[in-house]
């Protein structure tokens, strides 16, 4: 019955959404959860269930002006408010304003003695008077399962779920029930066959060591949605998932052009240097200056006043700005005036995804026009080997939709066979640039050659990089002459 | 054990069948078993719905024995007399 009753709904138009406001989970449902419906959200313990469902109503109070309510079956009132005090939310201030209502409610089987027939009604009675009392549009059910644990007559239980769950929807409520993973179905005791809507799995799993959060959404009625398992992070402002529905290639190419912070590579390149938005991979061994070229990049996008993000994975913020003082590029000056943000992470402190969620949180939250990725190489020891070059995509690909101009560097090792980059990401790099050592009786010189540049005349020889204490510069091979620009 | 003790309280949720099956069920049990030794308050949670958060209310009928302690709670309409009674605590004891 109920069921007819759905579908008539769906199938017209796409239904509507009610946005959690939760970082990138918007973006894979495309809009949010179906609006005045209920969402199952499953996963084992400690895989983040309680806080989607808490950030969902924070988020709908602060930034939607949508009240929610929050019946907790495990947490006391008191426990919840000092847990999610340490992620960035004050329940307290939000149930004093009257934009959140938390009941806790205790079942307590030893205490209960059962005989003859009877309803769940003093739930709905509580539910109904939470909603009133601060008129909420969101409803969390944290995790209802508990009452399986706490009556005996599960024929009488089930009959009043599926009561509430169209009760729910009749009060117009959109609501997240919470329910833990069971063995053979996605919750121990089914609640997905009352919440036919949409239905959201958590996981945290550990794959070399490394854990990794995951999302994934296991079905979403009347609506399209992303279907990867998409990582999530637990940050300091709750939760953060990378959205990699991005894999189309829908990024507007510019034709305006950015220096690459080298006077003599932009003559290289056409005269005038990289695309704004493209992305430009500098392969080359060690010591061969790759790092002084980011940083030389980085500084010229500051000196336009543009926000630069530099991501370095082997070394330091102190030790890069160190570093890059003796070649006479001063990075301190644009991290104090707030234009530079150094983001330095072991590239093996967490997994692969971790590292695609945090990198899009930071583009997210500061919003830079300049990447540097130094170096791209080495991501590839923090996951399986095969996921690294799809990791690697999403990464350039996401960057690459926000319009931000990409500079990666590769540590090759293999020097002058080069050509097929580790990881092969040279595909999805617009200019390649590689830098070699090259010995020369007893001098190592540095080189530099072009090995394409989509969309624009470039130079074709290999050419002298120097560093000096004002940067790099490049200067032709003494002896060789110009022949093909 | 002091029967004079027993206060009881039967939660319900408007005026239902159930509710006033199992208010009619106790009070036959009470008179017949503690005749002058106790006294039921009904908490109609329509009209008070901010009361069921005290005993943790959520299934309907509930007949919580708030004396003597400790707090006994009897879920269901109270048909079978010899649950409430053991419930209750009034037989098995002797």
């Amino acid at each position: 019955m109920a069921k007819s009753k759905k579908f008539t709904g769906s199938a017209v138009s796409e239904l509507p959404k009610c946005p959690t406001g939760i970082q990138g989970l918007d973006e894979v449902t495309f809009g949010g959860l179906p609006k005045g419906r209920p969402t199952l959200i499953c996963g084992g313990p400690g895989c983040g269930k309680t806080l989607l469902a808490m950030e969902f109503l924070c988020r709908g109070a602060l930034e939607y002006n949508e009240p929610g309510v929050f019946i907790a079956f495990e947490e006391r009132e008191k426990d919840l408010e000092e847990n999610f005090a340490s992620l960035g939310f004050d329940l307290k201030s939000l149930v004093r304003r009257k934009k959140l209502y938390i009941d806790y409610i205790y079942i307590e089987r030893s205490e209960i003695e059962e005989t003859g027939e009877y309803d769940l009604e003093g739930l709905f009675v509580r539910l109904d008077s939470a909603i009133n009392s601060v008129g909420a549009k969101r409803v969390v059910l944290d995790t209802i399962e508990a009452l399986f644990s706490g009556f005996s007559n599960e024929s009488i239980l089930r009959a009043e779920l599926r009561r509430l769950f169209r009760w729910l929807k009749d009060k117009g409520v959109t609501a997240i029930i919470t329910g833990e993973k069971g063995e053979a179905l996605l919750t121990k005791h089914g609640l997905e066959e009352y919440v036919a809507d949409c239905v959201i799995a958590l996981d945290h799993r550990v794959n070399n060591q490394i854990a990794t959060r995951r999302l994934k959404i296991i079905k979403y009625r009347g609506s399209r949605h992303g279907t990867n398992e998409f990582p999530f992070l637990i940050g300091e402002n709750g939760i953060s998932v990378f959205p990699m529905t991005s894999l189309l290639l829908t990024s507007n190419a510019s034709s305006v052009r950015i220096s690459s912070g080298i006077r003599s590579l932009d003559a290289m390149l056409g005269d005038k240097g990289y695309y704004r938005g493209s992305t430009i991979l500098v392969s080359g061994s060690a010591g061969s200056g790759k790092t002084t070229f980011g940083a030389q990049f980085v500084d010229s996008a500051c000196r336009n006043g543009e926000r630069a993000l530099y991501m370095a994975f082997e070394e330091s913020e102190e030790q890069l700005v160190r570093n890059m003082k003796s070649v006479g590029i001063n990075l301190k000056k644009w991290v104090d005036k707030g234009l530079l943000e150094i983001a330095s992470n072991r590239a093996t402190l967490c997994g692969l995804e971790m590292h695609l969620v945090m990198a899009h949180k930071s583009v997210k939250e500061f919003k830079p026009k300049v990447v540097v990725i130094d170096p791209i190489t080495t991501l590839t020891g923090a996951g399986v080997e095969g996921e690294a070059k799809a990791m690697m995509a999403r990464l350039l690909d996401f960057l690459k939709i926000e319009g931000i101009t990409v500079l990666a560097n590769d540590l090759s090792l293999i020097g002058d066979k080069g050509e097929a980059t580790e990881i092969g990401i040279s595909s999805l790099c617009d200019t390649w640039i590689r830098l070699t050592m090259e010995t020369q009786g007893y001098r190592r010189t540095r080189r530099i050659s072009i090995l394409k540049s989509r969309g624009m005349k470039h130079a074709h020889e290999t050419k002298d990089l120097l560093i000096t204490d004002k940067g790099l510069e490049i200067k032709d091979i003494p002896g060789v002459r110009e022949e093909n620009t | 054990m002091k029967k004079s003790d027993y206060k009881l309280v039967l939660y319900v949720a408007g005026t239902t069948p159930k509710s006033l099956e199992a208010f009619a069920n106790l009070k036959k049990i009470c008179e017949e078993h503690l005749k002058g030794e106790y006294s039921i308050e009904v908490v109609d949670l329509i009209k008070n719905p901010k009361l069921a958060k005290g005993d943790q209310i959520v299934a309907i009928p509930t007949l919580v024995r708030k004396l003597p302690q400790p707090i006994k709670k009897i879920i269901g309409d109270l048909s079978n007399t010899e649950k409430v009674l053991v419930g209750l605590n009034i037989i098995g004891k002797g």
